[in-house]
């Protein structure tokens, strides 16, 4: 029986010639990742178990993203934290206030994960990097401590829900639609410990930024990992940024899949995430005129610089309606600095934007946009849970950026027709 | 052995309701033990007593992939969570930390809130003593085991790396 793309990279980083789903295995990890919510966990665990050294200190991320810069005294000694640690063992890739970026983005964009990669991060949307063609998954901070300290893991090797993507996207439809489609399909434990595997011609119409975002919300529907394969536009990307040798893994033409889905990019219609569930999925022609207060273009999910154009777009010539709040937050200094110089910072700053440094901030309700008691957002993140951006009766609407910003706009959900003529 | 009074959550249970991202800045285990739960079960702080048992729906501890979760869970004094299923990050994280965790679909379905309910890890038998009602759990596989009798993922390594020294 064949292997799936997933269960290939595993099996090589487990040095097996073979593995079928469900055989648990250790396997050996390309790198390790933690930010300053994570990391500081992972310290403890490290420094009470005894460990005096880690395994490759190039092999090791640390990322202070998520309350950063700090928010407050505890935030801050969070932060203090990571960076001793980091100091003690001279870890190579500390990104810090003033070069950090909000992970997902960052890690990509540096080259430091590429395709066949094994890579574990202490933090669910570390799947992302499955867009890459490597295997990477989400884990705890005693798991990430466990990889510095032995450079490997243990994993249990997952079956498979196959997408077949055809067809191709159509105006203001993006990957963020794509991945919410899916996940309204198949449910927030959907693919609970299997691997999502893309595949079909379709995969070639999506850009990298598409493919990074879908990939990252592998998680919302309780994926292990999601994976693409790799190809031309993967091969172009990392080109200039990977330093190590591309290993290129494809399934076995008999690998074996629990389920198949097909989704024609050609029928998507945007589609958005009603409060409090990603799953909750509608197209935007269901819910215009539903009000918002707030409006966030971000995150590890929508942060890059395609989707600032997509929401620079929409902004141009226009103005946030009379009380909404919008807040840009560019994923990495990379993508700031080059919204700065192709203008879409004057764009959305004209617009009545507010747009800050990097920071997964409002996405987890940490601080750069938390909600007040019934408060409503539209917002580029991931997540949509109760509370997930401030008080428990404040809600979260997941969508695209250009429905987020044409939201914005129009002062109510909407979509970027509505601006239209 | 655990033994204790229920407490019962529905399904998808997310570690961002166990425990907000507010307080996961706070220092020690105490201090997220004091807002476990808060943003579904107000009360739950308050009424929970040590050896208490949480029984959850299917893909409990969804979402986030904070450590901070079962580490609240295990501090505000309950003993052990049993879920139709577990969403995988809490799962191993739970396994990692010696947390014990029950994956049994039948018992998440009848037992119910304020049972008094008894676990018996060894077995895996879960004995409602309210409704006399005996379940069994799924058997953690011998690997999985390992890490538990080891005291966790850290010390299992630690071992592993002495011995192959």
């Amino acid at each position: 029986m064949g292997m799936t793309m997933t269960q290939k990279i595993l099996a090589a980083h487990a040095g097996l010639p073979s593995v079928k789903a469900g055989d648990l295995i250790e396997a050996r990890l390309d790198l390790v990742l933690g930010n300053d919510v994570t990391t500081p966990v992972a310290v403890k665990v490290f420094d009470d178990a005894g460990f005096t050294k880690v395994f490759d200190k190039d092999r090791i991320a640390i990322v202070l993203d998520h309350y950063t810069p700090c928010k407050d005294i505890k935030s801050a000694q969070l932060c203090a934290t990571a960076r001793d640690f980091a100091k003690r063992f001279d870890i190579t890739h500390l990104y810090d206030v003033g070069c950090v970026g909000i992970e997902h983005a960052l890690l990509p964009e540096k080259g430091l994960v590429g395709p066949g990669d094994c890579i574990i991060g202490a933090d669910s949307h570390t799947c992302t990097y499955g867009a890459l063609g490597a295997f990477s998954t989400g884990v705890g901070s005693t798991d990430m401590a466990a990889g510095m300290a032995a450079g490997e893991n243990w994993f249990k090797v997952p079956s498979a829900i196959k997408v077949n993507l055809v067809g191709k996207l159509q105006k203001y439809v993006s990957g963020k639609d794509v991945i919410l489609h899916l996940i309204g399909l198949i449910g927030v434990d959907g693919a609970l410990y299997k691997s999502i595997e893309f595949a079909g011609e379709g995969v070639a119409e999506l850009s990298m930024d598409d493919r990074f975002t879908i990939a990252n919300m592998a998680i919302e529907a309780g994926g292990k990992n999601g994976i693409f394969p790799v190809d031309e536009k993967t091969m172009e990307y990392v080109k200039d940024r990977f330093q190590r040798p591309v290993v290129v893994y494809e399934a076995d033409e008999d690998a074996e899949y629990e389920q198949e889905v097909t989704i024609d990019l050609s029928e998507l219609k945007p589609t958005v995430s009603l409060p409090h569930l990603p799953s909750n999925t509608k197209t935007i022609d269901e819910v215009k005129g539903m009000h918002i207060d707030q409006c966030v273009i971000g995150s590890c999910t929508n942060g890059r610089i395609s989707d600032l154009r997509a929401a620079a777009a929409i902004f141009k010539g226009r103005t946030v309606a009379a009380g909404v709040r919008c807040i840009v937050i560019p994923a990495t200094q990379d993508v700031y600095l080059q919204a700065m110089k192709e203008g879409l910072l004057e764009t959305f700053i004209t617009a009545g934007c507010a747009v800050s440094t990097p920071t997964c901030g409002p996405c987890l309700g940490g601080h750069m946009g938390v909600m007040s008691e019934g408060e409503r957002a539209v917002a580029t993140t991931n997540r949509n849970f109760v509370g997930r951006m401030g008080h428990t009766k404040s809600e979260v609407i997941l969508a695209s950026p250009a429905i987020a910003a044409a939201s914005a706009v129009k002062g109510c959900m909407a979509s970027p027709e509505d601006l239209e003529g | 052995m655990a033994q204790g009074r229920v407490f019962k959550y529905g399904d998808n249970v997310d570690t961002d309701v166990i425990i907000p991202a507010r307080y996961l800045n706070a220092p020690s285990p105490e201090d997220l033990a004091k807002h476990c739960m808060e943003d579904i079960d107000i009360d739950f702080v308050k009424n929970v007593q040590a050896g208490d048992i949480m029984v959850g729906g299917a893909n409990f501890g969804c979402g986030s992939s904070r450590e901070h979760a079962p580490i609240a869970i295990r501090a505000s004094g309950i003993s052990c969570v049993i879920a139709a299923s577990f969403a995988r990050i809490f799962y191993r994280n739970a396994i990692n930390i010696g947390f014990p965790i029950l994956e049994c679909p039948e018992a998440a379905e009848k037992i119910n809130a304020g049972d008094k309910v008894s676990v018996d890890f060894s077995t895996g038998v879960i004995t409602d003593e309210t409704t006399g009602e005996t379940f069994r759990a799924a058997a953690f596989p011998a690997f999985i085991n390992g890490i538990i009798d080891a005291g966790g993922l850290l010390p299992y390594i630690k071992a592993k790396q002495e011995a192959n020294k």
